[in-house]
Order: structure tokens, then sequence, then C-alpha cells
């Protein structure tokens, strides 16, 4: 489903990714733990193009998204990612943010839109909200609307930046919550987070980046209770 | 105490004010009228030159660039005569009203262009990588995320920028626009009493007035909304 070959990544002269090389199946949930500044968010911003990569390759369902002149914005409505300053624009409501794209890239009808937005909105636990401004809406029901924005598209990806990092910590398991249904319904994903329970209970495999490669990468098990690399075992036990 | 009987006489003569004011009237309105229709012309331009500038594309940024330097470099005053005096040798013949419009029109929307620029890049770039990441491309996210936000918050700008556009309007007096300023000056040369400026400029007042407090209005509601 995806396939990473030694990905580069410099912003001038800093080198971020050294090489990075992953291979991701189906339904597979990937959960990335590093310290920071280590290229984690860089990682995730260049599987969707957000970052233009230096060098390697990326495919995604077989098509090579890194040659050059393929349809960007084709390849980004496939891969969703939820930022952890959540970005919703808070000139529309709940239900604006999560149908404007279906509407405008999708091209879907106003009525399809709106129904999948309130659909969406649903899945997230926010049916009473749809006519909220962002402003009128807690840390966590924002990024549950982020989350359903991205959601909208139907991706075949997700990708979580430390979507909890920003949250207050009662807001965080709601929204933890619904990335955990969303992996036991067979959505491919890559999720940036130090929440280690969740990680345990949702996660498939782990990988350790510092100083952008990939210093180890196991089952979550195996990472926990054995840990090869001492800088992993040394991160491990600083954030468990 | 004679110097300001003198004073009174010369600029506060109410009954030239009064038997000038329907005339005065006239002149505000086309001012009024000037300065609508140049901020229009000024915002769509203004618009489109501040997308080109914003670009990366070096064949719309730097015409763009050079433009915005060159109305906002050289007075506007020497617009006006330029539109009106100089046009005419390559075969435009604008009449006074057209001639000043076109001056009015180019130099504003160079204004306005740095007004709509400052709100676009003012827009998180969170919000642009949001609607990119959702496959919207750079049209789609201007006209849907950027653009909607920046015209909200470059209302009060454009209004101030509106007020100075009034006033400005008065240089078009020297090429035989009735304006108010103009009509003031032409009853004024008839009565030989300059009290009509007095009153012209009570006019110029009473129209910015309620614009600069709308400016206030608006920037107050807009401090509470972010
Ligand atoms: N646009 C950019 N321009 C220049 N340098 C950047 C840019 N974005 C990120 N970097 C640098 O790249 C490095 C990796 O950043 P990145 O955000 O990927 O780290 P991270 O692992 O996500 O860290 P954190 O846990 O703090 O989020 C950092 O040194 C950062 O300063
Ligand atoms: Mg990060």
């Amino acid at each position: 489903m995806i396939k990473v070959v030694n990905l580069h990544k410099k912003f001038g002269n800093l080198h971020v990714l050294k090489g990075i090389n992953l291979k991701l199946k189906k339904s597979e949930v990937l959960v990335i733990i590093g310290p920071s500044g280590s290229g984690k968010s860089t990682f995730l911003r260049c599987l969707n193009l957000l970052e233009e990569t230096t060098s390697g390759e990326i495919f995604i369902e077989g098509i090579e998204i890194t040659k050059p002149g393929v349809n960007i914005n084709k390849i980004r409505q496939k891969v969703g990612i939820v930022f952890q300053s959540f970005n919703l624009f808070p000139h529309l409501t709940a239900l604006g943010n999560v149908s404007l794209a279906p509407k405008k890239v999708l091209k879907m009808s106003k009525k399809n839109a709106t129904d999948l937005g309130k659909k969406m909105l649903g899945k997230v636990g926010l049916s009473d909200k749809i006519d909220s401004f962002p402003a009128q809406l807690s840390g966590g029901q924002k990024q549950r609307v982020a989350i359903a924005r991205a959601l909208a598209m139907n991706p075949d990806i997700m990708l979580f930046d430390e979507v909890t990092s920003a949250l207050d910590p009662e807001l965080i398991k709601g929204v933890l919550d619904i990335m955990k249904s969303l992996a036991l319904g067979g959505m491919t994903m890559i999720v940036v987070t130090h929440e280690m329970g969740f990680a345990r209970e949702a996660g498939d495999r782990m990988i350790f980046m510092d100083d952008g490669i990939i210093m180890e990468e196991n089952t979550l098990e195996e990472m926990f209770k054995n840990p090869q690399n001492p800088r992993t075992k040394e991160f491990l036990e600083a954030i468990l | 105490m004679e110097n300001l009987q003198k004073l009174i006489r010369y600029y506060f003569n109410y009954s030239v004010m009064k038997d000038a004011l329907p005339f005065l009237l006239k002149g505000a309105v086309l001012t009024i009228k000037f300065s609508v229709i140049a901020e229009f012309f000024g915002v769509i331009f203004g618009l489109i030159l501040a997308i080109m500038k914003i670009s990366k594309i070096k064949v719309f940024k730097y015409p763009s660039i050079a433009y915005i330097e060159f109305f906002r470099g050289t007075p506007l005053l020497m617009q006006i005569m330029f539109a009106y005096y100089a046009l005419p040798y390559i075969g435009i013949n604008l009449s006074g009203f057209f001639a000043g419009l076109l001056a009015l029109s180019l130099n504003s929307a160079a204004y306005i262009a740095e007004i709509f620029r400052a709100g676009i890049e003012s827009i998180e770039r969170g919000q642009i990588e949001a609607s990119r990441s959702l496959g919207m491309n750079f049209f789609k996210t201007m006209r849907y995320i950027v653009l909607p936000q920046a015209f909200r918050r470059v209302t009060p700008p454009l209004t101030n920028d509106f007020i100075i556009l009034l006033k400005d309007s008065s240089l078009l007096s020297v090429i035989a626009v009735v304006e108010l300023l103009r009509a003031a000056k032409e009853i004024a040369t008839w009565k030989v009493n300059p009290s009509t400026y007095t009153a012209a400029a009570f006019i110029y007042l009473l129209i910015t007035l309620p614009l600069s407090q709308l400016v206030h209005y608006l920037e107050r509601r807009y401090k509470i909304v972010d």
C-alpha cells in the first residue's frame, strides 16, 4: 500500500530525513515515536507532498507520487492528514469545514456533500455541533471536526501528527477513541504520538525515529519489552 | 477685533455658505461618485495585482511590483495631469471625468494591492496547508479559504483607504472636474469670498466621519471574533 525507498529531505543545508525506508500494508497502523526535531512531522508531510522531497521514492497504491508531473491534488485526496494545531477554517461552520472539499474537489452536489458532512460529524460524535463555528468548539471538538473533514474525502490512508498534544488531558480520550475505532474499521494509518496506551491498543507496528533515520522498527510488544537500540530504550523509559 | 471680524466675514460667512450650498452639494455628489467608482475598480485591479505579487511566477510578480512602486512613488497630481494633458498625444482623448477616474482608479489599485497582499499574507500557513491537503488546488484554496478570511481582515484598512481617496479626489479640481473642491473654488471666485471652502471642508468631514466611525466599529468587532 505504501512503500518508501531511501527518502531524503533537506531544508537548505539542514538534512532532516536521511534515507527512510518503509513498507506498510493495507489496514496496518504504524506508530511513530521519536524526540523533537527528529523529522517525524517532515516525514508525514512528505507523504502527502506538503513538503517537496529531495530524493528517494514514495509509492502509494503502486503509484509513484514523487515522480515529477504527478497530479498532486489527486494524491492528496487519497491521503488524509490531521495536524496538531487543528487548522479548521474559522469562517466556516463545522459542517462547512467538512463538506467544502467534497463539494469543490469531488464535485458532489450540495445535498450529497451536506449529507456526507452530517454523517462524518455523526461518526465523530458531533451531530449536535454541525452549525457551530470553530471558535465555539473546545479543542477536542475541533480536532474531531478536523478528523471528520479528512475522512469526508474517503482517503486510503490517514496521517495523524501529534493530534492530541495540544489538548487538555480530559479531552484526549475522545479523540483517541475515534482513532481507535478507525483503526479497528480497517483504515491504514500512520500515527505520530506519544500516547503509549493508544499505541499499544491500536498499533500494529512501531518505529523509533532519531535524527532523520529509522533507528528501530518492530511490533509494539517487542519494542516495549526489549528494545534493541540503547537510544530507543532511553527514549521509551523517558516517556513511559 | 477687526481681524476677527474679517476672519468671520471671509471664512465663516453664513449667507455666502447658504447660497452656495446647492452647488456645493452637487460637487459633493460628484466627489462621492468618483470615489466609489475608483474604489470599485481599485479593488478589482488591486486584488489581481496582489495575487500577482504574491505568486512565485516572475512574469506576474515583477510587473506587479513595478506597477505598485510607480503609482505609489509618484504624485497623484502628476498622474492626473498626465492622464488629462498627455494621453491625447497618443490618441487617447478623455474628458476630465474619465481622465480623472482613470488616474484615481489606477492609483488606488496600487495602494489597495498592498492592503490585500498584507491581508492574504496574514492568513496562517496552516490554513493553506489544511486546504491543500484536502486536494484543493491553489485557486480553490484562494477562493474558498484565503480570500474570505482576508477580506474580513482588510475591510478596516480598505475603508481607511477610501477616506483618503475621497479627500484625494479633490485633486481632480485641476483638470476642470467640478467636484466638491472645485465647486467651492468657483463660487469663491465669483462671490469674492472664500467661505465656500469652509463649507466644503465641513461637507468632507460629514462624509468621512461616519466612515472612520465604521472603521473603529469593524476593528473592535474583528478583535472580538479573532
Ligand atoms: N519548513 C522548514 N524549513 C526549515 N527547517 C525546517 C522546516 N520544517 C522543519 N524544519 C526542521 O526540520 C527538523 C525536523 O522537524 P520536524 O518538525 O519534522 O520534527 P518533529 O520530529 O516533528 O519534531 P516535534 O516532535 O517537535 O514535532 C527540525 O530541525 C526543524 O527545525
Ligand atoms: Mg512534529
